[in-house]
């Protein structure tokens, strides 16, 4: 099989559930074949397969984007709204944690939002403070929506697949800095459940929890303490919200030692939730206290020196391992 | 007289007393102690609901507000669950987990009730945007206070509906206030529906207490929107004769503007339509009692059903059940 890379991935995962479902849209700004199908090319390709109502480019209205897809969702379609960059959903709050996520349980389950915002984001690309931010745990504190971000080219083909099947809100989020990655494709039809981890190394000493961009640091410190004779398995959510209480539990279970990591600054991040539960629930495992790892408390700076300071780097996590093992 | 014929306004009758004795029931229980919830009364604003929804289809869209008592009930929510919602019981449309400022009953094409000021019209645009893109053929009716005219969403919504000829009716129930600020003193334009030329839009301006004026004009532009040419705004100009919600304060409001718009209530003036019309005084009567005794037996029932048990909590929060509340 081919390699695909992620942004490639996604847009035929998206491709796919167009062809087989007319009830699937897509509805965002500059994503029709006029504007050259997306600032990041997602979409490219749709428009001259499945015409402008299919593909919608919209106004910069984000409340009304996803509004639209709220209500287009309500009537049984099933929209992928694109929020060009993650800290716009500022603007749409009120639409998905008022709307989207509560419309099934206030309507007692008679109307559903099988709604798609697909949004990208990431630290490293010199976008400076209002381009850069990973809001994730704005979304798993509000009950509804799953919150979902792929860290390689086939997760993101069947994460995207899973999430325009899934029949609740998604918020699916893009890495700007890994839509180059590249994967052997895993064909059509390829679904990642969502609500699922994948133990993306396995290993013995300790647990290392992550989503999105920072698996690939995960995997790469593993590898290099590998040599050292440290065994660290990681975790890679796939799905932030509701997350894979079994796995994240049963790995911590096993190797008694946890640290989360994610680009989210640290304070009041999903890393802060997933200790608090492991501390809960892995006392007697535990053989110290879970530690966490995330970007810097301050607005993403756009010097790429000051950028690169703030982001969780792989020495900071090597250093963090050694001091829960007590060879720090 | 009117150019609407008798049978529909037979119908537009039934159903803004429907709306009326819904309205006042529920005050008196309110009075009385025998219920205790957040209601906003619809009281000098029951025929713009009611001529609006009879002009639509069953099938028909509608997203409303927490003061959508009139569309709820004029579109058809059978009482006995709209009653059972608002005190919160298991047997209400939503099982007593939306109550007064949630109401949804899809069956008769009541899609949103929010609680958001000015939410509704991005998620109109969305249902018929489905529509549009399905041909469905549905129309999407969404109601609005004047006060929501200022939302940014209003606008958002107003520019891509008229961008893409969305089968969607704007609807304004200029009732004067926006909980308790005036129209004048939250609205730098002179009337809402003068904006809708700021979208290349149609706006209508009517006298939201002739029948004779809100129900052609809806009704044109349900036909309109029927037929591709795209959403109207219409506000309908009337007056929201009590506080914002039962109960609240409303010194604010001038007694003599009051005690004028009050001489302009749009229920005489229907019933003189209704009597020139030939409608005999005995037959409008029977009309009220059986929708009253219709109302006490939903309101006996809904009084008598059970609570939701706490299981609910777990449960239309994903499709899937959630094992443990988080
Ligand atoms: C976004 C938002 N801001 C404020 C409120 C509080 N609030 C509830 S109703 C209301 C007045 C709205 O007036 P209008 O839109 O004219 O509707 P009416 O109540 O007159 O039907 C306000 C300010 C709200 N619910 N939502």
């Amino acid at each position: 099989m081919a390699e695909i890379t992620l942004a490639q991935a996604l847009n035929k995962a998206i491709d796919e559930a167009m062809a087989e479902d007319a009830g699937v849209f897509c509805l965002g700004e500059d994503v029709s074949a006029k504007q050259g199908g997306g600032v990041f090319k997602i979409t490219s390709g749709l428009t001259e397969k499945y015409g402008e109502h299919r593909v919608r480019a919209t106004p910069i209205s984000e409340t009304a984007i996803v509004g639209a897809a709220v209500g287009a969702a309500l009537a049984g379609q099933r929209p992928i709204a694109e929020i060009m960059l993650m800290n716009f959903v500022g603007v749409c709050m009120d639409q998905i944690v008022n709307h989207a996520a509560k419309l099934r349980f206030m309507s007692g389950g008679q109307t559903n939002v099988p709604l798609v915002i697909r949004t990208t984001t990431g630290v490293g690309v010199g976008f400076g403070g209002q381009h850069s931010d990973m809001l994730e745990a704005w979304f798993a504190h509000v009950a509804g929506i799953h919150v979902v971000t792929p860290s390689n080219a086939a997760d993101a083909r069947g994460l995207m697949r899973a999430a325009i099947d899934c029949n609740d809100p998604v918020i699916f989020i893009e890495n700007i800095l890994c839509y180059g990655l590249k994967a052997e494709d895993p064909g059509p039809g390829y679904r990642v459940p969502l609500g699922k981890a994948a133990v993306a190394r396995e290993g013995s000493d300790i647990s290392l929890i992550t989503y999105g961009r920072t698996v690939l640091d995960a995997l790469a410190v593993a590898d290099e303490l590998a040599k050292e004779g440290i065994s660290v398995e990681v975790i890679d959510l796939r799905t932030i919200a509701p997350y894979d209480e079994a796995t994240v539990l049963a790995s911590v279970r096993k190797t008694g030692l946890a640290i989360t990591l994610h680009e989210a600054v640290r304070p009041f991040g999903t890393g802060a939730e997933l200790a608090a539960n492991i501390q809960e629930k892995c006392w007697d495992s535990l053989k110290g206290p879970v530690r966490r790892i995330g970007g810097t408390f301050s607005p993403v700076p756009f010097a790429t020196v000051l950028e690169q300071a703030w982001i969780p780097n792989k020495g900071q996590i090597i250093g963090q391992i050694k001091a829960a093992l007590g060879k720090g | 007289m009117s150019t609407i014929d008798r049978a529909k306004l037979l119908d537009i009758y039934t159903r803004t007393m429907k709306v009326n004795r819904t309205d006042e029931k529920f005050r008196s229980l309110l009075m009385q102690g025998k219920v205790a919830v957040m209601y906003y009364c619809v009281r000098g604003q029951e025929l713009v609901s009611a001529a609006a929804m009879a002009a639509l289809t069953d099938d028909d869209y509608v997203v409303c507000t927490y003061r959508g008592q009139g569309e709820q009930t004029a579109k058809g929510i059978p009482p006995e669950l709209w009653w059972a919602e608002c005190l919160g019981k298991v047997t209400g449309t939503c099982k007593g987990k939306g109550g007064t400022m949630h109401i949804t009953y899809p069956e008769k094409g009541i899609m949103v009730t929010t609680g958001v000021v000015g939410s509704g019209l991005p998620i109109a645009t969305g249902l018929a945007m489905a529509s549009q893109n399905n041909g469905d053929g549905k129309v999407t009716l969404v109601s609005f206070g004047d006060g929501a005219a200022n939302i940014g969403g209003f606008h958002e919504a107003m520019n891509m509906a008229q961008l893409y000829k969305l089968p969607v009716v704007f609807l304004c129930q200029n009732n004067r206030y926006g909980e308790h600020t005036a129209f004048a003193d939250h609205t730098s334009s002179e009337s809402i529906s003068a904006r809708a030329a700021g979208y290349g839009m149609r706006g209508v301006l009517v006298d939201g207490n002739d029948v004779n004026a809100v129900y052609p004009a809806v009704q044109e532009a349900v036909d309109r929107a029927r037929a591709g040419e795209g959403p109207t705004l219409v506000e309908a100009m009337c007056y929201r004769m009590m506080g914002h919600f039962f109960g609240a304060d409303f010194s604010y409001m001038p007694k003599e503007h009051l005690a004028e718009m009050q001489r302009e209530d749009p229920l005489p003036k229907l019933r003189q339509v209704m009597l020139d019309h030939q409608f005999s005084e005995e037959e409008l009567d029977a009309i009220v009692a059986d929708i009253d005794a219709e109302i006490d037996g939903a309101v006996a029932a809904a009084l008598a059903a059970d609570l939701p048990g706490p299981e609910e909590l777990a449960i239309d929060v994903f499709e899937t059940p959630l094992v443990e509340a988080r």
